[in-house]
Protein backbone atom coordinates (compact mmCIF):
# COMPACT_ATOMS: atom_id res chain seq x y z
CA UNK A 1 0.00 0.00 0.00
CA UNK A 2 1.27 3.48 -0.87
CA UNK A 3 0.36 6.41 1.33
CA UNK A 4 1.48 9.91 0.56
CA UNK A 5 1.68 11.53 3.96
CA UNK A 6 1.18 15.11 2.87
CA UNK A 7 -2.02 17.03 2.98
CA UNK A 8 -3.83 18.50 -0.02
CA UNK A 9 -3.70 22.24 -0.72
CA UNK A 10 -6.74 24.32 -1.48
CA UNK A 11 -5.21 26.62 -4.14
CA UNK A 12 -1.72 26.63 -5.59
CA UNK A 13 0.76 24.48 -7.50
CA UNK A 14 1.99 20.94 -7.07
CA UNK A 15 5.23 19.93 -8.77
CA UNK A 16 5.36 16.17 -8.90
CA UNK A 17 7.69 13.54 -10.38
CA UNK A 18 10.81 15.49 -9.56
CA UNK A 19 13.94 13.37 -9.69
CA UNK A 20 14.41 13.02 -5.92
CA UNK A 21 17.95 14.41 -5.87
CA UNK A 22 16.79 17.56 -7.64
CA UNK A 23 13.96 18.36 -5.23
CA UNK A 24 15.80 21.01 -3.25
CA UNK A 25 17.09 22.65 -6.42
CA UNK A 26 13.50 22.93 -7.63
CA UNK A 27 12.57 24.36 -4.23
CA UNK A 28 15.28 26.97 -4.75
CA UNK A 29 13.90 27.87 -8.19
CA UNK A 30 10.49 28.40 -6.60
CA UNK A 31 12.03 30.54 -3.89
CA UNK A 32 9.96 28.73 -1.25
CA UNK A 33 11.71 30.33 1.70
CA UNK A 34 9.83 33.52 0.94
CA UNK A 35 6.40 31.88 0.70
CA UNK A 36 3.93 32.73 3.42
CA UNK A 37 1.32 30.09 2.77
CA UNK A 38 1.71 26.36 3.25
CA UNK A 39 4.66 24.69 1.51
CA UNK A 40 5.16 20.94 1.56
CA UNK A 41 8.34 19.32 0.31
CA UNK A 42 8.64 15.55 0.00
CA UNK A 43 11.72 13.60 -1.02
CA UNK A 44 12.52 9.94 -1.60
CA UNK A 45 8.87 9.04 -2.15
CA UNK A 46 8.25 5.82 -4.04
CA UNK A 47 7.68 6.24 -7.76
CA UNK A 48 7.05 3.47 -10.30
CA UNK A 49 8.63 5.58 -13.01
CA UNK A 50 11.55 7.24 -11.23
CA UNK A 51 12.18 4.81 -8.37
CA UNK A 52 12.35 7.70 -5.94
CA UNK A 53 10.72 11.01 -6.55
CA UNK A 54 10.27 14.40 -4.97
CA UNK A 55 7.14 16.49 -4.71
CA UNK A 56 6.58 20.15 -3.79
CA UNK A 57 3.21 21.69 -2.96
CA UNK A 58 2.95 25.44 -2.66
CA UNK A 59 -0.25 27.03 -1.41
CA UNK A 60 -1.47 30.23 -3.06
CA UNK A 61 1.10 30.31 -5.86
CA UNK A 62 0.59 29.66 -9.58
CA UNK A 63 4.02 29.02 -11.02
CA UNK A 64 4.98 31.04 -14.06
CA UNK A 65 6.51 30.01 -17.40
CA UNK A 66 10.01 31.16 -16.49
CA UNK A 67 9.92 28.92 -13.41
CA UNK A 68 8.55 26.03 -15.49
CA UNK A 69 11.42 26.44 -17.98
CA UNK A 70 13.97 26.43 -15.17
CA UNK A 71 12.43 23.33 -13.59
CA UNK A 72 12.51 21.56 -16.98
CA UNK A 73 16.28 21.97 -17.06
CA UNK A 74 16.78 20.56 -13.56
CA UNK A 75 13.95 18.01 -13.43
CA UNK A 76 12.92 17.13 -17.01
CA UNK A 77 10.35 14.54 -15.88
CA UNK A 78 8.47 16.84 -13.52
CA UNK A 79 4.74 17.43 -13.85
CA UNK A 80 2.90 20.53 -12.73
CA UNK A 81 -0.62 20.54 -11.30
CA UNK A 82 -2.48 23.78 -10.80
CA UNK A 83 -4.97 23.45 -7.98
CA UNK A 84 -8.11 25.50 -7.40
CA UNK A 85 -10.46 24.72 -4.57
CA UNK A 86 -8.81 21.31 -4.05
CA UNK A 87 -9.36 20.37 -7.71
CA UNK A 88 -6.68 19.95 -10.38
CA UNK A 89 -7.65 22.50 -13.00
CA UNK A 90 -4.54 22.15 -15.17
CA UNK A 91 -1.92 19.45 -15.42
CA UNK A 92 1.12 19.37 -17.68
CA UNK A 93 4.59 17.92 -17.98
CA UNK A 94 7.39 20.44 -18.01
CA UNK A 95 9.10 20.79 -21.39
CA UNK A 96 12.49 22.16 -22.27
CA UNK A 97 12.02 25.00 -24.79
CA UNK A 98 14.16 25.19 -27.94
CA UNK A 99 15.71 28.46 -26.81
CA UNK A 100 16.49 29.42 -23.24
CA UNK A 101 16.71 33.14 -22.61
CA UNK A 102 17.66 34.89 -19.43
CA UNK A 103 17.49 31.90 -17.09
CA UNK A 104 20.84 30.14 -17.49
CA UNK A 105 24.24 31.80 -17.38
CA UNK A 106 26.84 30.78 -19.97
CA UNK A 107 29.58 28.88 -18.12
CA UNK A 108 32.36 30.36 -20.26
CA UNK A 109 33.93 33.27 -18.32
CA UNK A 110 35.23 34.75 -21.58
CA UNK A 111 31.80 34.77 -23.22
CA UNK A 112 30.55 38.19 -24.27
CA UNK A 113 27.27 37.50 -22.44
CA UNK A 114 29.20 37.55 -19.14
CA UNK A 115 30.78 40.94 -19.88
CA UNK A 116 28.05 42.97 -21.54
CA UNK A 117 24.56 43.87 -20.42
CA UNK A 118 22.82 41.31 -22.59
CA UNK A 119 20.49 38.46 -21.80
CA UNK A 120 22.17 35.05 -21.85
CA UNK A 121 20.72 32.97 -24.66
CA UNK A 122 21.23 29.23 -25.09
CA UNK A 123 20.01 26.85 -27.77
CA UNK A 124 18.90 23.41 -26.64
CA UNK A 125 20.85 20.91 -28.73
CA UNK A 126 19.70 17.86 -26.76
CA UNK A 127 16.85 17.54 -24.28
CA UNK A 128 17.68 14.33 -22.49
CA UNK A 129 20.41 14.40 -21.34
CA UNK A 130 20.31 18.15 -21.48
CA UNK A 131 22.91 19.87 -23.71
CA UNK A 132 22.84 23.61 -24.26
CA UNK A 133 24.85 25.68 -26.72
CA UNK A 134 25.54 29.33 -26.05
CA UNK A 135 24.08 31.52 -28.80
CA UNK A 136 27.11 33.80 -28.56
CA UNK A 137 30.27 31.81 -27.81
CA UNK A 138 28.94 28.42 -29.03
CA UNK A 139 30.28 26.52 -26.03
CA UNK A 140 28.28 23.43 -25.19
CA UNK A 141 27.10 22.94 -21.62
CA UNK A 142 25.94 19.74 -19.94
CA UNK A 143 23.63 19.57 -16.92
CA UNK A 144 26.59 19.79 -14.51
CA UNK A 145 27.55 23.16 -16.02
CA UNK A 146 24.13 24.75 -15.66
CA UNK A 147 24.02 27.79 -13.40
CA UNK A 148 20.57 29.33 -13.13
CA UNK A 149 20.30 33.09 -13.05
CA UNK B 1 20.75 27.37 -54.51
CA UNK B 2 23.64 28.61 -52.40
CA UNK B 3 23.72 32.32 -51.72
CA UNK B 4 25.87 34.34 -49.37
CA UNK B 5 24.24 37.66 -50.18
CA UNK B 6 23.99 39.83 -47.03
CA UNK B 7 24.83 36.84 -44.80
CA UNK B 8 26.85 37.11 -41.62
CA UNK B 9 30.00 34.98 -41.49
CA UNK B 10 30.20 34.22 -37.78
CA UNK B 11 30.97 30.57 -37.32
CA UNK B 12 31.96 27.70 -39.57
CA UNK B 13 29.11 25.79 -37.91
CA UNK B 14 26.66 27.93 -39.84
CA UNK B 15 27.74 26.49 -43.19
CA UNK B 16 27.14 23.12 -44.78
CA UNK B 17 29.52 21.28 -47.07
CA UNK B 18 27.97 22.71 -50.23
CA UNK B 19 28.39 26.25 -48.91
CA UNK B 20 32.02 25.65 -47.92
CA UNK B 21 32.78 24.35 -51.41
CA UNK B 22 30.93 27.28 -52.97
CA UNK B 23 33.35 29.76 -51.37
CA UNK B 24 36.36 27.64 -52.30
CA UNK B 25 35.24 27.57 -55.94
CA UNK B 26 34.57 31.27 -55.79
CA UNK B 27 38.11 31.82 -54.46
CA UNK B 28 39.53 29.89 -57.42
CA UNK B 29 37.65 32.27 -59.72
CA UNK B 30 39.14 35.19 -57.80
CA UNK B 31 42.64 33.95 -58.64
CA UNK B 32 41.67 34.15 -62.28
CA UNK B 33 40.46 37.23 -64.14
CA UNK B 34 37.97 39.22 -62.10
CA UNK B 35 36.85 42.79 -62.80
CA UNK B 36 38.77 45.10 -60.47
CA UNK B 37 35.87 47.34 -59.60
CA UNK B 38 33.12 44.96 -58.50
CA UNK B 39 33.07 46.49 -55.02
CA UNK B 40 33.35 50.06 -56.25
CA UNK B 41 31.49 52.39 -53.87
CA UNK B 42 31.32 49.81 -51.06
CA UNK B 43 32.85 50.56 -47.67
CA UNK B 44 34.27 47.97 -45.29
CA UNK B 45 34.58 48.82 -41.58
CA UNK B 46 37.59 46.98 -40.21
CA UNK B 47 37.19 46.85 -36.41
CA UNK B 48 40.13 45.17 -34.70
CA UNK B 49 40.05 45.12 -30.91
CA UNK B 50 42.95 42.68 -30.87
CA UNK B 51 46.26 42.73 -32.75
CA UNK B 52 46.34 41.18 -36.21
CA UNK B 53 48.57 41.36 -39.24
CA UNK B 54 47.45 38.82 -41.82
CA UNK B 55 43.71 38.89 -41.25
CA UNK B 56 43.34 42.65 -41.07
CA UNK B 57 45.69 43.48 -43.92
CA UNK B 58 44.41 40.74 -46.21
CA UNK B 59 40.80 41.85 -45.67
CA UNK B 60 41.76 45.44 -46.37
CA UNK B 61 43.82 44.46 -49.39
CA UNK B 62 41.05 42.20 -50.74
CA UNK B 63 38.51 45.00 -50.39
CA UNK B 64 40.75 47.57 -52.10
CA UNK B 65 41.73 45.17 -54.89
CA UNK B 66 38.05 44.81 -55.71
CA UNK B 67 37.55 48.56 -55.85
CA UNK B 68 36.09 49.12 -52.37
CA UNK B 69 37.32 51.34 -49.57
CA UNK B 70 38.16 50.68 -45.93
CA UNK B 71 37.58 52.56 -42.69
CA UNK B 72 38.27 51.37 -39.17
CA UNK B 73 40.84 50.92 -36.46
CA UNK B 74 43.46 48.42 -35.40
CA UNK B 75 43.48 49.47 -31.78
CA UNK B 76 40.36 50.23 -29.76
CA UNK B 77 42.16 52.64 -27.40
CA UNK B 78 41.64 55.44 -29.92
CA UNK B 79 37.86 54.95 -30.14
CA UNK B 80 34.86 55.71 -27.95
CA UNK B 81 35.24 52.20 -26.49
CA UNK B 82 37.96 53.81 -24.37
CA UNK B 83 35.26 56.17 -23.01
CA UNK B 84 33.17 53.19 -21.94
CA UNK B 85 30.95 52.78 -24.99
CA UNK B 86 29.54 49.28 -25.30
CA UNK B 87 30.36 47.04 -28.25
CA UNK B 88 26.66 47.00 -29.24
CA UNK B 89 26.48 50.79 -29.35
CA UNK B 90 29.77 51.08 -31.24
CA UNK B 91 28.73 48.72 -34.03
CA UNK B 92 25.27 50.32 -34.25
CA UNK B 93 26.96 53.66 -34.89
CA UNK B 94 29.55 52.30 -37.29
CA UNK B 95 27.01 50.42 -39.44
CA UNK B 96 25.75 53.80 -40.57
CA UNK B 97 29.14 54.42 -42.16
CA UNK B 98 29.69 51.17 -44.04
CA UNK B 99 28.29 48.28 -46.07
CA UNK B 100 30.00 45.46 -44.19
CA UNK B 101 31.76 45.03 -40.85
CA UNK B 102 34.82 42.88 -40.19
CA UNK B 103 35.25 42.42 -36.45
CA UNK B 104 37.97 40.94 -34.29
CA UNK B 105 37.39 40.98 -30.54
CA UNK B 106 38.89 39.25 -27.52
CA UNK B 107 35.52 38.17 -26.10
CA UNK B 108 33.97 34.97 -27.41
CA UNK B 109 30.61 35.53 -29.03
CA UNK B 110 31.26 39.21 -29.75
CA UNK B 111 30.76 38.80 -33.52
CA UNK B 112 27.39 37.12 -32.97
CA UNK B 113 26.40 39.94 -30.62
CA UNK B 114 27.35 42.49 -33.28
CA UNK B 115 25.46 40.57 -35.97
CA UNK B 116 22.37 40.49 -33.77
CA UNK B 117 22.24 44.28 -33.40
CA UNK B 118 23.16 45.56 -36.87
CA UNK B 119 21.61 45.19 -40.33
CA UNK B 120 24.81 45.16 -42.38
CA UNK B 121 26.61 41.81 -42.69
CA UNK B 122 29.23 41.04 -40.02
CA UNK B 123 32.30 38.93 -40.67
CA UNK B 124 33.95 37.39 -37.64
CA UNK B 125 37.70 37.91 -37.90
CA UNK B 126 38.30 36.03 -34.64
CA UNK B 127 36.40 36.12 -31.34
CA UNK B 128 38.62 35.12 -28.43
CA UNK B 129 39.31 31.38 -28.52
CA UNK B 130 36.07 30.65 -30.34
CA UNK B 131 35.88 30.97 -34.12
CA UNK B 132 37.81 32.41 -37.03
CA UNK B 133 35.75 31.24 -40.00
CA UNK B 134 37.55 33.08 -42.81
CA UNK B 135 40.84 31.54 -41.65
CA UNK B 136 39.12 28.17 -41.94
CA UNK B 137 38.00 28.93 -45.47
CA UNK B 138 41.57 29.77 -46.44
CA UNK B 139 42.95 26.72 -44.61
CA UNK B 140 40.52 24.51 -46.53
CA UNK B 141 41.43 26.28 -49.74
CA UNK B 142 45.14 25.69 -49.10
CA UNK B 143 44.63 22.01 -48.27
CA UNK B 144 42.49 21.52 -51.37
CA UNK B 145 45.03 23.27 -53.59
CA UNK B 146 48.09 21.49 -52.23
CA UNK B 147 46.64 18.01 -51.67
CA UNK B 148 44.30 18.06 -54.64
CA UNK B 149 41.34 17.05 -52.50
CA UNK B 150 39.69 17.59 -49.12
CA UNK B 151 38.21 14.11 -48.94
CA UNK B 152 39.45 11.38 -46.62
CA UNK B 153 42.63 13.03 -45.37
CA UNK B 154 44.50 12.27 -42.15
CA UNK B 155 45.25 15.51 -40.34
CA UNK B 156 47.49 16.11 -37.35
CA UNK B 157 46.74 19.22 -35.31
CA UNK B 158 49.80 20.21 -33.29
CA UNK B 159 50.44 22.75 -30.52
CA UNK B 160 47.93 24.84 -28.63
CA UNK B 161 44.68 23.03 -29.24
CA UNK B 162 42.94 24.46 -26.19
CA UNK B 163 42.96 28.13 -27.14
CA UNK B 164 43.64 27.74 -30.87
CA UNK B 165 40.40 28.94 -32.47
CA UNK B 166 41.67 28.09 -35.96
CA UNK B 167 42.00 24.47 -34.89
CA UNK B 168 38.45 24.29 -33.54
CA UNK B 169 36.97 25.77 -36.71
CA UNK B 170 39.09 23.73 -39.13
CA UNK B 171 38.47 20.44 -37.33
CA UNK B 172 34.73 21.08 -37.52
CA UNK B 173 34.90 21.95 -41.24
CA UNK B 174 36.99 18.90 -42.08
CA UNK B 175 34.40 16.71 -40.40
CA UNK B 176 32.33 17.18 -43.57
CA UNK B 177 35.05 15.53 -45.62
CA UNK B 178 35.64 12.24 -43.78
CA UNK B 179 38.93 13.30 -42.20
CA UNK B 180 40.70 11.27 -39.52
CA UNK B 181 42.18 13.59 -36.91
CA UNK B 182 45.10 13.36 -34.50
CA UNK B 183 45.26 16.04 -31.81
CA UNK B 184 48.83 16.39 -30.57
CA UNK B 185 49.41 18.70 -27.61
CA UNK B 186 50.79 18.88 -24.08
CA UNK B 187 48.13 17.76 -21.54
CA UNK B 188 47.44 21.35 -20.43
CA UNK B 189 46.63 22.46 -23.99
CA UNK B 190 44.43 19.57 -25.11
CA UNK B 191 41.53 20.05 -27.48
CA UNK B 192 38.48 21.06 -25.37
CA UNK B 193 36.38 18.02 -24.50
CA UNK B 194 33.22 19.58 -25.95
CA UNK B 195 34.99 19.95 -29.33
CA UNK B 196 36.10 16.31 -29.25
CA UNK B 197 32.60 15.19 -28.27
CA UNK B 198 31.08 17.21 -31.08
CA UNK B 199 33.50 15.72 -33.62
CA UNK B 200 32.77 12.20 -32.39
CA UNK B 201 29.04 12.93 -32.71
CA UNK B 202 29.82 13.79 -36.33
CA UNK B 203 31.47 10.34 -36.76
CA UNK B 204 35.03 11.69 -36.94
CA UNK B 205 37.82 9.29 -35.93
CA UNK B 206 39.63 11.35 -33.24
CA UNK B 207 42.87 10.48 -31.48
CA UNK B 208 44.69 12.45 -28.78
CA UNK B 209 48.48 12.23 -28.47
CA UNK B 210 51.30 14.06 -26.74
CA UNK B 211 53.88 13.43 -29.47
CA UNK B 212 54.21 12.90 -33.21
CA UNK B 213 56.17 9.70 -32.58
CA UNK B 214 54.38 6.67 -33.95
CA UNK B 215 51.78 8.65 -35.87
CA UNK B 216 53.81 10.96 -38.13
CA UNK B 217 53.87 8.49 -41.05
CA UNK B 218 50.07 8.44 -41.18
CA UNK B 219 49.62 12.16 -41.65
CA UNK B 220 48.74 13.85 -44.94
CA UNK B 221 48.70 17.29 -43.31
CA UNK B 222 50.15 18.76 -40.14
CA UNK B 223 48.33 21.87 -38.95
CA UNK B 224 50.80 23.46 -36.56
CA UNK B 225 49.84 26.28 -34.19
CA UNK B 226 51.67 28.71 -31.99
CA UNK B 227 51.36 28.41 -28.23
CA UNK B 228 49.69 31.72 -27.56
CA UNK B 229 51.30 33.61 -24.69
CA UNK B 230 48.44 36.14 -24.65
CA UNK B 231 45.89 33.46 -23.70
CA UNK B 232 47.73 32.46 -20.48
CA UNK B 233 46.72 34.25 -17.30
CA UNK B 234 49.72 32.75 -15.52
CA UNK B 235 53.16 33.26 -17.17
CA UNK B 236 54.52 30.27 -15.24
CA UNK B 237 52.04 28.01 -17.03
CA UNK B 238 53.14 29.48 -20.35
CA UNK B 239 56.81 28.83 -19.62
CA UNK B 240 56.02 25.17 -18.88
CA UNK B 241 54.76 24.60 -22.43
CA UNK B 242 56.61 27.10 -24.63
CA UNK B 243 58.86 25.43 -27.13
CA UNK B 244 57.51 21.98 -26.31
CA UNK B 245 57.21 21.23 -30.03
CA UNK B 246 59.71 22.34 -32.60
CA UNK B 247 59.32 20.99 -36.11
CA UNK B 248 62.48 20.93 -38.18
CA UNK B 249 63.58 19.23 -41.38
CA UNK B 250 65.94 16.94 -39.46
CA UNK B 251 63.35 16.08 -36.86
CA UNK B 252 60.77 15.13 -39.49
CA UNK B 253 63.31 13.01 -41.37
CA UNK B 254 64.17 11.20 -38.14
CA UNK B 255 60.60 10.37 -37.12
CA UNK B 256 59.48 9.56 -40.69
CA UNK B 257 56.77 11.27 -42.71
CA UNK B 258 54.88 10.81 -45.96
CA UNK B 259 56.72 12.25 -48.97
CA UNK B 260 53.74 14.43 -49.85
CA UNK B 261 53.08 15.71 -46.32
CA UNK B 262 52.01 19.35 -46.20
CA UNK B 263 52.56 21.58 -43.19
CA UNK B 264 50.17 24.46 -42.55
CA UNK B 265 50.39 27.13 -39.87
CA UNK B 266 48.06 30.11 -39.45
CA UNK B 267 51.11 32.21 -38.46
CA UNK B 268 52.69 34.06 -36.75
CA UNK B 269 55.15 31.39 -35.67
CA UNK B 270 57.50 31.78 -32.77
CA UNK B 271 59.71 28.75 -32.24
CA UNK B 272 57.44 25.85 -33.18
CA UNK B 273 58.67 25.62 -36.80
CA UNK B 274 62.30 25.86 -37.74
CA UNK B 275 63.27 27.94 -40.75
CA UNK B 276 64.96 24.84 -42.20
CA UNK B 277 61.46 23.77 -43.26
CA UNK B 278 60.68 26.92 -45.21
CA UNK B 279 62.21 25.86 -48.51
CA UNK B 280 60.98 22.27 -48.44
CA UNK B 281 57.95 21.06 -50.38
CA UNK B 282 56.28 20.30 -47.06
CA UNK B 283 55.96 23.95 -46.11
CA UNK B 284 52.85 25.61 -47.48
CA UNK B 285 52.28 28.17 -44.72
CA UNK B 286 53.42 31.16 -46.73
CA UNK B 287 51.14 30.13 -49.61
CA UNK B 288 48.44 29.70 -47.00
CA UNK B 289 48.88 33.31 -45.85
CA UNK B 290 48.74 34.54 -49.44
CA UNK B 291 45.56 32.55 -50.02
CA UNK B 292 43.91 35.00 -47.62
CA UNK B 293 43.50 37.36 -50.56
CA UNK B 294 41.49 35.23 -53.03
CA UNK B 295 39.46 33.69 -50.22
CA UNK B 296 38.59 37.00 -48.59
CA UNK B 297 37.90 38.56 -51.97
CA UNK B 298 35.49 35.69 -52.63
CA UNK B 299 33.78 36.15 -49.26
CA UNK B 300 33.43 39.92 -49.65
CA UNK B 301 32.10 39.62 -53.21
CA UNK B 302 29.71 36.82 -52.25
CA UNK B 303 28.37 38.62 -49.16
CA UNK B 304 28.06 41.98 -50.87
CA UNK B 305 26.28 40.18 -53.68
CA UNK B 306 28.21 41.62 -56.57
CA UNK B 307 28.96 38.26 -58.20
CA UNK B 308 26.88 35.08 -58.25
Amino acid sequence: MKVLDVSAIKDGSVIDHIDSKSTLKVADILNIQNEEQVVLVGMNLTSKFLGKKGIIKIGGKIIDQKEVNKIALIAPNATVNIIKDYEVVKKFKVAVPELIEGIVKCFNPNCVSNHHKIEAKLHVVNKNPIKLQCHYCERIMNSKDIVLI
Amino acid sequence: MVSFKQRDIISIRHFNKEELLYILNFATRMEQAVPMDILNGKVLASLFFEPSTRTRLSFESAMKRLGGTVIGFAESGITSIAKGESLSDSVRIIEGYCDIIVLRHYLEGSAQLAADVVEVPVINAGDGANQHPTQTFLDLYTIQKTKGTLEGLTIGFLGDLKYGRTVHSLAYALSYFGAEMFFISPPSLRMPSDCIEELKDRKVKCHENESLLGISKKLDVIYCTRIQKERFADPVEFEKVRGVYRLSKTMLEEIGIKDDLKILHPLPRVDEMDESLDKTDFAVYFHQARNGIPVRKAILAAVLGTLE
